[in-house]
């Protein structure tokens, strides 16, 4: 052997030490990530009985019919529908509100602009945790609390305050996309005769499509896993979103856990297939909200 | 004079904004001032002046509140300890394109975007004293005589409720210092590598330096998400057994909610929100007399 085929296989061997303990440290925690959610699917699978006695990962056979039984008798399809009209609201009103600020703040020169625009940053920049106390009450004084009467109310009373709650990361995201567009693309468009409001809309929106979906999939995911405000809001079940919901079935059904489990797996799968196709625009939104400083 | 012709035009942009704001974090939180100087139940029509005598009670007299915020303290100190170290421990090494590098990260970022409920009741059933699969691989191991009811048991449930936190938290911090380790320009490290600068000295005086003003805030953001669990413990202990793992949020919960003190639950919210804020402004000013130090 050669000099330097000893030096090449010393190299090749340092490589694969070093890939091997990466992957005796990164292997185990991925194992730890995905256990939890193939047991739950696992237990879902199985009947009220053996979910308590049956340890095998794959039951068989598998009781799939748990999820209709969930879906109806378990009132997890009126949840889901539930968290299905909330979450779109909710998405549709920050995409609304905070790109139509945020191009505001962007294009025009106004008096107190930049005192409004870091007034309605403020509430992400400083967190309140104690703000929940005063949504609370205001919610009460406005009848915006579910207290067994009447839909509409209280399903504003949960989705406004999440709307207000997505604002500021909207402006947040969006303004700089809106400064980073030509000016020129507006102006040919004005030449064209299309008012403000048609420049934002068809020529503004359009090419401001990944900073859309990146404050739609946060937003999306903070409110379908929302549960402190549904917590004060809702008191009846009809109204519930899924995670409000799962905590009532449980108090409600305290033993039934394949039942439980199929309903989790329901409220949680939505969230796992967004994920897995939309994962880029989501890690792009944590860190950014991360890293805004 | 084009400009004089818009001038109201961007106020039209900004209103249903700043409507919403204006009223639900503006009005809310005026309103939450001055009714933590009441004594109100929520319901009666007199609201009886008490000046600062709900904030005298909340620091001076409220055992209840103080030890939730000391069991909050620990599972966050847990949180810096253990979650954040594992996060950034898996960033250096997937920072280093390691095979699969993606399929990791995918997999670590899953918990994150789970709800807290679910996380909870996945986890309640794992720990649960007599079916939990967790306790029956004990006993396979030849661990039975630790198998218990891990939420239930005074001794266990608060590390119980942290190892949950943890697992659903460590991948969010991975995340984020892998977008601080990819933004440190490669050539640093080749110019290092010239000079004759071995492993450790390049990750002691370019990462470490240059991956600080990240660690603070991923610290100050786990400070600030941890002590505001909630969804957590209600999936898991409600507070249980015996009060071992309430938290500031709960006991706000249980003067607003429970025993409708809604003036106190105010003042006590008030006090928990300058705690935290106290906490983000040191962070503020951390991190800029780090920038300034790096600059």
């Amino acid at each position: 052997m050669t000099r330097a085929q000893r030096m090449l296989l010393k190299q090749r061997l340092r490589r694969f030490a070093v890939h091997a303990a990466s992957h005796t440290l990164c292997l185990p925690v991925a194992i730890s990530c995905l256990f939890p959610l193939g047991w739950m699917v696992s237990s879902s699978l199985k009947t009220q009985q053996t979910v308590f006695t049956d340890f095998s990962p794959v039951p068989v056979p598998a009781h799939v019919g748990n999820y209709l039984l969930a879906w109806t008798k378990g009132r997890f399809g009126m949840y889901f529908l539930n968290s299905l009209g909330y979450t779109f609201m909710t998405v549709l009103g920050v995409l609304i509100l905070s790109s139509l600020a945020a191009y505001a703040f962007s294009r025009f020169a106004f008096r107190g602009s930049g005192f409004l625009h870091k007034l309605l940053l403020s509430t992400m920049l400083v967190p309140i945790p104690g703000a929940f106390v005063a949504l609370y009450i205001l919610l009460t004084q406005f009848g915006l609390i579910d207290q067994g009467a009447g839909e509409f109310l209280p399903r504003l009373g949960y989705i406004l305050p999440q709307i207000n709650g997505g604002l500021p990361f909207g402006i947040f995201i969006m303004k700089p996309f809106f400064d980073a567009i030509p000016k020129e693309l507006e102006e040919s468009a004005k030449v064209d005769g299309s008012g403000v409001l048609g420049v934002f809309w068809h020529i503004m929106l359009p090419l401001a499509k990944p900073a859309l979906a990146v404050v739609a999939l946060s937003t999306t995911l903070a409110a379908w896993n929302e549960f402190l405000l549904a917590y004060l809001v809702f008191s009846r079940h009809e109204l519930m979103p899924l995670q409000r919901g799962l905590l009532a079935f449980q108090g409600a059904h305290l033993t039934d856990y394949s039942l439980l489990m199929a309903g989790m797996v329901i409220t949680i799968l939505p969230v796992v297939v967004i994920y897995l196709v939309m994962q880029r625009y989501i890690i792009q939104g944590i860190t950014a909200g991360a890293l805004k400083g | 004079m084009a400009l004089r012709k818009q001038s109201v035009v961007p106020y039209l942009f900004i209103i249903p904004a700043l409507v919403l704001f204006s009223v639900f974090s503006v009005y809310s939180f005026s309103l939450l001032t001055y009714l933590s100087l009441f004594e109100w139940d929520g319901v009666s029509p007199i609201k009886q002046f008490v000046g600062l005598g709900n904030y005298w009670s909340v620091v001076m007299h409220d055992a209840v509140f103080w030890r939730s915020f000391w069991q909050a303290g620990t599972i966050t100190a847990m949180a810096l300890a253990f979650q954040n170290s594992l996060a950034l421990i898996l960033a250096l090494t997937v920072n280093r394109r390691i095979r699969f590098g993606t399929f990791y990260r995918t997999l670590f970022f899953l918990p994150p975007i789970l709800s807290e409920i679910v996380v909870g009741l996945i986890w309640a059933w794992i720990y649960d004293g007599n079916y939990g699969i967790f306790n029956e691989c004990l006993k396979a191991l030849g661990l039975g005589q630790f198998a218990r009811s891990w939420l239930a048991d005074p001794k266990t449930a608060i590390t119980a409720v942290a190892v949950i936190h943890m697992w659903k938290g460590f991948g969010w911090g991975f995340v984020i210092f892998l977008a601080g380790l990819q933004t440190i320009p490669q050539e640093l490290y080749e110019a290092a590598t010239v000079d004759g600068a071995n492993a450790w000295l390049r990750f002691r005086h370019i990462t470490l330096p240059l991956l600080m003003p990240v660690g603070v805030v991923v610290s100050v953001l786990t400070i600030l998400g941890t002590m505001q669990i909630f969804a957590l413990i209600m999936a898991t202990t409600q507070g249980g057994p015996a009060f071992h793992t309430e938290v500031p949020i709960t006991r706000i919960m249980a003067s607003l909610l429970g025993s409708s003190r809604l003036g106190y639950a105010c003042a006590q919210g008030i006090v928990f929100g300058l705690i935290l804020l106290a906490v983000s402004l040191l962070q503020m000013r951390l991190s800029r007399g780090m920038n300034r130090a790096t600059a």
